[in-house]
């Protein structure tokens, strides 16, 4: 079985966003770009898949930025076994919306022929969560969100979800698109042997218009504001002061 | 010289910076209170690491290393610099020098030490020889076909974790135009050997947990089987191995200077006095603007001298320039960065205080300022007859 994984280049957890001066988005310039942590534990879980002899080959792919070739080398350096790019954007601020990408993951689909697609839930910079239900509805496939727990048993998988109020436990039919959620598994370090093997392997380089998807965008953002700065709390003596303080406040 | 890294030094440097934000940081603060790297937590890192493939890749591959070029491993070693060195010795980097072993030593010791199933420490230091490593007193003499070494070495790193000691000693004394001249031979000494032993060392106030040991040879006798490349050849087997080491220190000064400089620059921008972030101050300001250009300056100086090595150029003025400028700016800008910090900078709340006193030894181990300096006027004066 085929794996398909979609990783997306987003701006590093790590880093401190700032608004751009005219409201557009985040600032994007100079900025550390990374994998987006929910597709690499998608990466890990295909990878780890294939160590199980449940899948022979994981294809990573990209759609974005040139710039996303960087991601793509990191996917190749933790165990892909190969990657396509599909250039979509010019400026690193342009981000292609869920349904251009899944457009884009559906001829993928149609050429690649996986048996599964393993994506994050959703990316960290834009939160949309929902290009892999979009997939699943243009390829009619069953889907699986939120998994913290996938078994592949033949042609069903069996997909724990993390919902609110607990786990919930899916049968799905294969093929699928499964999305994963945080605690599904801990991504492993790419090693030294395959990061200096990562060049080696296969990555092609595609574009929008070869898959005749049209990726101009169908939202306008109104504005972008940075989150209102939290006022300090303060430290009460006793209960009774807490009590007159909510009171105070009006929360009680 | 080739500017930037390449897409594989770049997913290095980001897997080992990962590596020790991860599996270092997490303990250095016990590190710092204890003194001692608990036994499991060493294994764990040492087993990571292994399992990663970057243990001993400072090794060619022919050995089961990683093959790494210069370049390649001072771009491990910078970001290994950002963490504990206590820790991050069992991120396992053998000494080269290892790879002068000949016949059984290469089961013996070798791929030991590339699998992580020994580990070395590296003697050359004695009480009354640092600097001038000529000038030592341990010796050995020839009693039948063996050897039998007697003197005391000091401060040797990493010498309570080490199976076995790569030890230079004196095997004998040239008359030359210019006074007399030791020879010197390098010997495998395993840990426990009759005669050898190894002693507590001093209390060092850079880098906690990473302790220097005395040893003491007492009549120890080896065969010539423990001899490491020729005898009498100690020179040149230091010569040949030891010369990029100080590319290591240079490298992880960077990598420590840099951790160091994303405090200040933080707290600069948000500490406020008189109404703003004192990163508005000039007189702040500017000495993250120093900072910053020095870190860089001393960056591209030990990988331009890396690089030299790579390719085979004459490099020893470039590194003693590399390991000068870096661990002198390690402590400009841990100096720094407390001012930065004003009275919080002093106080081990943050771990400035720390990376300030492990700056310390950085401009004296691996050679000394002085003798790195000595070393760059030599190498352009001797050319002219001065
Ligand atoms: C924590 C620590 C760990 C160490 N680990 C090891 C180890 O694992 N193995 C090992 O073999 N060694 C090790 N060393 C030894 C280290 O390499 C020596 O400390 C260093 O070479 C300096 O020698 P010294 O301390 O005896 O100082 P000295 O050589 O006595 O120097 C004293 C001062 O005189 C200056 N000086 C000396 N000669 C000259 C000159 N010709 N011109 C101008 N100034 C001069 C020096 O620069 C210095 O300022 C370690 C040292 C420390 C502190
Ligand atoms: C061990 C110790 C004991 C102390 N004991 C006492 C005590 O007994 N009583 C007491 O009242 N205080 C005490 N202090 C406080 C001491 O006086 C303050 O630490 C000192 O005034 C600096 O203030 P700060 O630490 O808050 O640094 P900050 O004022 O936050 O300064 C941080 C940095 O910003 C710089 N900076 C601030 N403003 C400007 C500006 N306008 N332009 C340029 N640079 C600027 C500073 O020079 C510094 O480099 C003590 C401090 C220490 C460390």
């Amino acid at each position: 079985m085929k794996v398909l994984v979609p990783v997306k280049r987003v701006i590093d957890y790590n880093v401190k966003v700032r608004v751009k001066a005219d409201g557009s988005g985040v600032d994007l310039a100079n900025v550390k770009m990374s994998m987006n942590p929910f597709d690499e534990i998608a990466v890990e879980e295909a990878i780890r898949l294939k160590e199980a002899g449940k899948a022979d080959e994981v294809v990573a792919v990209s759609i974005g930025v040139k710039q996303a070739q960087e991601t793509l080398r990191t996917a190749l350096a933790m165990g892909a076994d190969r990657a396509i790019l599909v250039v979509a954007a010019d400026d690193v601020h342009e981000d292609i919306e869920p349904l251009a990408v899944a457009k884009i993951l559906a001829k993928v689909v149609e050429e690649e022929q996986p048996g599964l697609v393993l994506a994050g839930k959703q990316a960290i910079d834009n939160d949309m969560n929902a290009t892999g239900q979009m997939l699943s509805a243009l390829l009619g496939w069953s889907q699986g969100t939120f998994a913290s727990e996938l078994d592949i048993d033949g042609d069903k998988a069996v997909v724990t979800r993390e919902v609110d109020g607990g786990l919930q436990t899916i049968n799905v039919t294969m093929p699928a698109i499964i999305t994963v959620d945080l605690r599904l598994n801990e991504p492993r370090y790419a090693s030294l042997p395959n990061i200096m093997k990562a060049k080696r392997k296969p990555l092609d380089e595609k574009t929008a218009a070869d898959y005749g998807v049209d990726t101009t965008p169908r939202l306008a953002v109104v504005s972008t504001a940075e989150p209102e700065a939290r006022a300090a709390g303060i430290i009460v003596g006793s209960v009774d002061e807490l009590v007159e303080k909510l009171k105070e406040a009006g929360a009680v | 010289m080739q500017y930037g890294l390449t897409e594989e030094q770049e997913m290095i440097a980001a897997t080992v910076r990962s590596f020790v934000e991860n599996e270092i940081y997490p303990h250095e603060d016990l590190v710092e209170r204890t003194g001692e790297v608990p036994a499991e937590i060493a294994q764990e890192i040492k087993q990571k690491t292994l399992d990663l493939g970057f243990y001993a890749c400072n090794f060619p591959e022919s050995v089961g290393g990683a093959g790494l070029s210069h370049m390649d491993f001072a771009i491990v070693e910078r970001e290994l610099g950002r963490g504990s060195m206590a820790l991050n010795h069992f991120f396992g980097r053998p000494q080269n020098i290892l790879m002068a072993c000949d016949g059984d030593q290469v089961d013996r010791y070798l791929m030991p030490a590339v699998r992580g199933e020994k580990m070395d420490a590296l003697a050359m230091t004695e009480p009354g020889a640092g600097s001038d490593v000529r000038g030592m007193k341990c010796s050995a003499v020839r009693d039948g076909g063996d050897w039998v070494l007697n003197g005391t070495k000091h401060f040797i790193s990493g010498a309570d974790h080490a199976d076995f000691f790569i030890v230079f000693v004196a095997t004998g004394e040239d008359h030359t135009p210019r006074g007399p001249k030791k020879r010197i031979t390098t010997f495998l000494v395993d840990r426990g050997h009759p005669g050898f032993t190894v002693r507590d060392g001093y209390k060092s106030v850079s880098h906690r947990g990473y302790k220097n040991m005395i040893l003491e040879f007492d009549d120890c006798r080896l065969p010539d089987a423990q001899v490491l490349g020729e005898v009498d050849g100690g020179f040149e087997v230091m010569n040949t191995w030891l010369y990029a080491t100080r590319i290591t220190v240079a490298t992880m000064c960077v990598g420590r200077a840099r951790r160091v400089f994303d405090y200040a620059l933080d707290y600069a921008a948000q500490r406020e006095q008189f109404g703003q972030p004192i990163g508005k101050f000039q007189g702040i300001g500017f000495q993250i603007a120093d900072m910053i250009t020095e870190i860089d300056a001393a960056d591209l100086l030990t990988l331009a001298a890396a690089d030299r090595l790579d390719k085979g150029l004459p490099s020893n003025r470039e590194i003693a320039s590399a390991k000068l400028y870096a661990s002198e700016m390690l402590a400009r800008v841990t100096d720094a960065a407390i001012q930065v910090h004003g009275g919080m900078g002093l106080m081990d709340d943050f771990p400035l205080e720390r990376f300030w006193r492990d700056a310390r030894v950085e401009r004296i181990w691996d050679g000394t300022s002085e003798i790195q300096r000595h070393i760059i006027a030599r190498d352009l004066l001797r050319p002219l007859g001065a």
